[in-house]
């Protein structure tokens, strides 16, 4: 408990410093432009999708590059809702904020869900096949969001046309834009940034929720998964549900995610949602190092604010070649990442004694070729 | 049925190229069971050498210039995926799986961001190597001839694709099956540390396939060029390079007629959902993998290990 509150005194200490620097406590300072704290809602949003990969792929062990799908449905979906069906503005600020978080975990839910369905295959798919096809549902995913228009004029022809508005105002290719704004909202003399601020209480809250996750004993289920599938089948774990539920949870973050990059961003295109969005989260997770939520922290916030960071110091265009080298440089010398099994205090086992988490991972050769 | 042969010729061209991509994929798999995220990039890198040398090969006419690029691209390629496997892979080769995997991402996003550098930004011999973020024409490398047959159209290009690949291929089973490097390959595969007790040098086999490989995805890549005519920029390798690598995972990943076949497939069915619906063409890839990865849980020739307890 000690630790758990040193913790929440230092993340509300990060906030005021950051609500101090963006010149929101009265003080005329601007050492952090608008444009800094979008990238740091940024960081917090990747912080909150990468936990979520590190549930699937760092703590159960099943290897999963479907992410920017998840994303993608709860970031549709969490816009469609709040522009198309439930119009935010309209409604005075305190409703909106509610009516956003409702929306939110309706989105991360319907994410959730899906996640779920894409779980069950991995009861059947091992290693690398299982990836391609959490690969091939992201994809799938991205594809579905562009044909919108054709769906919706298929909806209309069976009559449907209630159904077909919302799903044709999306946009497909065109992309998806106009929704709604947060303001900033004035207490006294000080300004609270609405946005940011929800995106920072929901990255702690996933911290902290992730955490009793991983060491309940739900999460250590998961590792002895990773650890061998047999083995804790025989010793009573049912790994078809513990699988199948991480699918879940990190399908949930990932629309979480998705749904907050909507309002950050302010516009859509499927093509924010490709597999190369899905392979960012897996360099995040990898070199922050796998089943290490302080790794997730770190280099999801580090990596997001690196080539910005590179581009205010005068990188501008090599700025996207320095980063690349930088992560080479990175799991060279660190091959299990950052912080690969280890964790920051506030985050580690909250009793001596359980196992230490270790890579696995068995090196069976293929017979092939 | 004109309609239906027709598409089924370009879909077998379109096939060639994603079957020699997926057998570059599927040996570097097969051999260290990475999956190669760079690999795309060395299709795309192959593109562009074929580009440069062919245009330089033009003056010597049509065959020199075509077989100057084959050779020239696929060299250098392949020596660029040994210098990659050297710095980026080998270090990593008894460490976790994922960092080697984290290293080839890095290394694809590397290739991509660097040669797509405008060379005004590059400081003076570098600016000669980087390739620019713009459309360049792919030069043509051969007389075009169209020729139809019963109201069914192809080209020279449609045949040579198609018997380059095939010769291609054929010569890397006699590679595989029928010499020292295919025996040492293959043993490396079953069992790196047995193989290495026979006395064989597995550093020196793995960056060989690395080369194969490589080079294969060069001469895909100058199949692209030829058929495409325009090399779109250094980030044109993605999306081929992930079709290759469905193609692979569908034959069944790690082996060599499973890419093949998987390579051909992907081409055909993309062809054909393509003339009924762009968005379609682009999904079909991916719902015909995930229907037969769920039939056959290990690729369409692969077989599924059972784990022994």
């Amino acid at each position: 408990m000690r630790r758990g509150g040193t913790a929440l005194i230092g993340a509300g200490a990060l906030y005021g410093v950051i609500l101090f620097s963006h010149g929101d406590l009265g003080v005329d300072v601007h050492w952090i432009t608008d444009y800094y704290l979008q990238v740091l809602m940024l960081a917090g949003i990747n912080i909150i999708v990468t936990i979520g990969l590190n549930l699937i792929n760092g703590f159960t062990g099943q290897f999963s590059i479907g992410q920017a799908g998840f994303m993608a449905i709860g970031a549709y979906l969490t816009a469609m809702l709040a522009k198309l069906v439930i119009p935010l503005e309209t409604l005075p600020l305190a409703y909106q904020l509610s009516a956003f978080l409702a929306l939110l975990l309706i989105a991360g839910s319907a994410a959730g869900a899906v996640g779920y369905l894409i779980g069950l295959p991995s009861l059947r798919l091992k290693g690398d096949y299982l990836a391609i096809v959490t690969l091939a549902f992201g994809e799938v995913v991205r594809s579905v969001i562009r044909s919108s228009d054709e769906t919706a004029a298929t909806l209309r022809s069976w009559g449907l046309s209630g159904l077909a508005g919302p799903i044709e105002g999306i946009g497909g290719p065109r992309g998806f834009g106009g929704f709604p704004k947060f303001d900033s909202l004035a207490v006294g003399g000080w300004t609270i940034p609405i946005l940011f601020t929800l995106v920072f209480v929901l990255t702690a809250v996933t911290v902290v929720v992730a955490r009793n996750i991983v060491y309940s004993s739900y999460g250590r289920a998961c590792l002895s998964v990773r650890g061998n599938e047999i083995a804790a089948e025989v010793v009573g774990v049912d790994s078809t549900r513990v699988k199948v539920l991480a699918f879940a949870l990190s399908g949930f973050l990932a629309g979480v995610g998705g749904g907050l990059f909507a309002f950050v961003i302010r516009f859509l295109h499927p093509d924010n949602f490709s597999f190369l969005k899905s392979i960012d989260y897996l360099i995040f997770l990898y070199a922050g190092g796998i089943a290490s939520l302080s790794g997730s922290i770190i280099s999801a916030g580090s990596l997001t604010v690196l080539p910005e960071f590179l581009r205010v110091v005068g990188f501008e265009q090599w700025r996207l070649v320095v980063y690349p080298l930088l992560l080479i440089g990175l799991m060279l010398w660190w091959p299990s990442g950052l912080m690969g099994n280890r964790e920051f205090p506030f985050l580690a086992a909250p009793e001596k004694g359980l196992p230490e988490v270790t890579d696995v991972t068995d090196h069976k050769s293929q017979h092939v070729l | 049925m004109s309609v239906f042969v027709q598409q089924l010729i370009n879909g077998l061209q379109r096939g060639s190229i994603y079957a020699l991509i997926a057998l570059g994929f599927t040996m570097v798999y097969g051999i260290i069971e990475l999956i190669n995220f760079a690999h795309g990039d060395m299709f795309m890198f192959g593109a562009y050498v074929a580009a440069f040398a062919g245009g330089a090969f033009l003056a010597q006419g049509y065959w020199a210039a075509f077989f100057g690029a084959l050779l020239v691209s696929m060299v250098v390629t392949g020596l660029l995926g040994v210098l990659i496997e050297r710095v980026a892979y080998r270090p990593l080769r008894y460490e976790p799986r994922f960092s080697a995997l984290t290293t080839a991402m890095g290394v694809s996003l590397f290739l991509e961001n660097f040669f797509a550098l405008p060379s005004q930004a590059v400081p003076f011999p570098l600016n000669h190597v980087v390739f620019g973020p713009n459309y360049i024409r792919f030069p043509a490398l051969l007389e075009v001839r169209t020729y139809s047959a019963g109201g069914i159209y192809f080209t020279t290009l449609h045949i040579l694709d198609f018997v380059l690949a095939i010769l291609l291929m054929l010569l890397l089973v006699y590679v595989i099956h029928y010499t020292l490097l295919g025996k040492a390959m293959r043993a490396v595969a079953f069992s790196k540390d047995g193989a290495k007790l026979m006395g064989i040098n597995v550093d020196w086999t793995i960056a060989a396939t690395f080369a194969i490989g490589s080079g294969l995805g060069a001469a895909s890549g100058l199949m692209y060029g030829m058929t495409y005519g325009i090399l779109a920029s250094p980030y044109f390798g993605i999306f081929p390079g992930l079709q290759a690598f469905i193609a692979a995972v569908l034959g069944g990943i790690g082996i060599i007629p499973g890419a093949v076949l998987g390579g051909f497939l992907m081409g055909v069915s993309e062809t054909f959902a393509t003339s009924i619906n762009s968005n379609l063409g682009y999904m079909i890839s991916f719902l015909i993998l995930i229907v037969v990865l769920l039939v056959k849980p290990a690729g369409l020739l692969g077989r599924l290990r059972r784990d022994k307890v």
